[in-house]
């Protein structure tokens, strides 16, 4: 078959559908423990500070700032080619857990660290995927 | 317990395949290669193997990797097995050969990994590989190349503690000063920190020079017990100390960027062999990207934290040096055929313990260490290495 390259998509799983469902919405879903409090990314069935089951989806501020990042020269498949350069960062949220994602809106170059975030939504076309990114908080 | 494998298990029979590029050459062929060098430099046969370890290949993998191996030599041990830890794979897979000798569950064990990264794997196949590091939902979507995840600790160390980009690539020219001793290895012309510099930019802060090389190739050790490690041709070199550390599978879980497990497989290595970094003539240590033996020299103890950039920049490192680094030549110059890549530092210590590394054979070589990671400095393992089997 061909056609235009694809992106690594994610799939999503019984664990997961809420987080992909809340992006589709324009929504990033972390986990916060009901035991005691913490929040965490990504999701899992027990909390990872209390070992506590009652974890509840809570809609995050979508605040952060770059707890580091680089500036992708070569793309890793053809699918991000045209997308070079880009950054590929680690976003600290204002909650405590850290995400990998994309800082997006400006130039590469004007990304540094400690730069405060705030998160967009990206939706793919044909498939059905939203994915959050990030860029310079206004 | 700590002291538990200190001095109980030794390696006597140690050989590398060809390395670099080695094309015509299936990825079995590199390991059963390994497997029957390894072997001659133990003047042992086949037969005599109860235990055969290796990791799995990405150019020709099996379902059970250490199964397909022996029955291609038609072997039939009592332990086997094919360890899956990345770049740590190799000495993750050493203490369990170790243990495994120690327990009595068996009494000459091969460790043998090999691939054909380079000539191997279709290009569509290598990208593929790219493609699928990262966690599948909360990283590869995001499109990092590997450099790029490695990119992400060099920043941050840079951030911290001042590191420069000289100073990381001072790493990769202190790696080819020891390469240009080392006829087999991949890559010998000399390099400056200009030249890594003015390489190309792959991730930023992380130049091409700044990236280990992609090879093919295998190696092979052969293992036993230390009460029948006199029986054979070569000076025995005895397993002093070994200890694991496992932080995480993926970057963006890391507790920290700029120290990793290896703090704890050291010291847990180090208690075991009742030494500590001062003790210690050589080390060979995972060089996949430069950034990473800084962190490594630091969380091993041979430097404070933060210091390790100009640690390697004054040259202590290279040829001569107080400590040398990587005598072979590293991931970034001898050769990288992947998770095997480790496997070349434990043969060329063995090679330095014996005194039969040649031009480069260092003048003082009772103790060595050797250390792996895997992942993206995920998982950790530290070894050390003498010629005594005990202190």
């Amino acid at each position: 078959m061909s056609g235009p390259p694809t992106r690594n998509l994610p799939v999503s799983t019984a664990e997961t559908a809420e987080y992909w469902a809340g992006c589709r919405r324009h929504e990033l879903l972390i986990q916060r423990c009901a035991s005691c409090g913490k929040h965490q990314f990504y999701p899992r069935m027990l909390c990872t500070v209390c070992s506590a089951r009652t974890l509840q989806w809570v809609r995050a501020s979508g605040r952060g700032t770059v707890r580091s990042f680089t500036i992708v020269r070569r793309a890793v498949s053809e699918a991000y080619a045209a997308d070079v350069p880009y950054v590929v960062a680690l976003i600290r949220l204002t909650e405590g857990p850290t995400m990998m994602s994309n800082v997006v809106g400006c130039r590469a170059e004007e990304v540094s660290m400690g730069m405060p975030v705030e998160v967009v939504f990206e939706d793919w076309p044909g498939v059905d995927v939203t994915v959050p990114k990030f860029q310079r908080s206004r | 317990m700590p002291g538990t494998l200190r001095g109980r298990a030794a390696i006597v029979g140690a050989a590398d395949t060809q390395v670099g590029v080695v094309p015509g050459v299936s990825a079995t062929q590199l390991c059963v290669e390994a497997i029957l060098r390894a072997l001659a430099d133990a003047g042992i046969d086949k037969s005599a193997v109860d235990g055969l370890v290796t990791c799995n290949s990405m150019a020709e993998p099996y379902l059970y990797h250490a199964e397909a191996m022996a029955e291609y030599l038609q072997i039939f041990p009592s332990y086997c097995v094919s360890v899956g830890a990345g770049g740590g794979t190799t000495f993750t897979a050493l203490h369990q050969a170790a243990s495994a000798i120690a327990s009595g569950i068996c009494h000459t064990v091969v460790i043998a990994m090999a691939d054909s990264l380079r000539s191997g794997l279709s290009r569509e196949r290598a990208l593929a590989v790219q493609s699928s590091t990262g966690h599948p939902q909360f990283e590869a979507p995001y499109g990092a190349p590997v450099p790029g995840y490695y990119a992400l600790i060099a920043r941050a160390h840079m951030h911290e503690f001042g590191t420069t980009p000289e100073q990381l690539a001072a790493v990769a020219v202190s790696t080819r000063q020891h390469a240009a001793r080392n006829p087999a290895a991949q890559m010998r012309t000399p390099i400056t920190i200009e030249d890594v510099l003015n390489s190309r930019l792959i991730a930023d802060p992380l130049h091409l020079l700044d990236c280990s090389l992609v090879s093919d190739g295998g190696a092979a050790v052969v293992v036993t017990s230390a009460e029948r490690a006199a029986d054979f041709p070569h000076r025995p070199v005895y397993l002093r100390g070994v200890g694991e550390g496992h932080g995480h599978e993926h970057i963006s879980q890391a507790r920290s960027l700029t120290s990793s497990a290896a703090a704890d497989s050291g010291r847990r290595a180090y208690e075991m062999a009742g030494v500590g970094p001062r003790d210690i003539d050589f080390a060979q240590l995972y060089d996949c990207f430069t950034p990473v033996v800084l962190i490594e020299l630091e969380d091993l103890g041979f430097c404070a934290k933060g210091e390790g950039g100009p640690f390697v920049a004054s040259g202590c490192t290279g040829p001569g040096g107080s400590l040398p680094v990587n005598t072979h030549g590293g991931l970034l110059s001898h050769c990288h055929p992947g998770n095997p890549g480790s496997m070349f530092a434990l043969t060329e210590a063995v090679l330095q313990l014996r005194g039969q590394a040649g031009e480069r054979q260092l003048l003082k070589a009772e103790l060595g260490l050797v250390h792996a990671q895997g992942g993206i400095m995920s998982s950790h393992s530290t070894v050390i290495l003498g010629r005594e089997r005990d202190s």
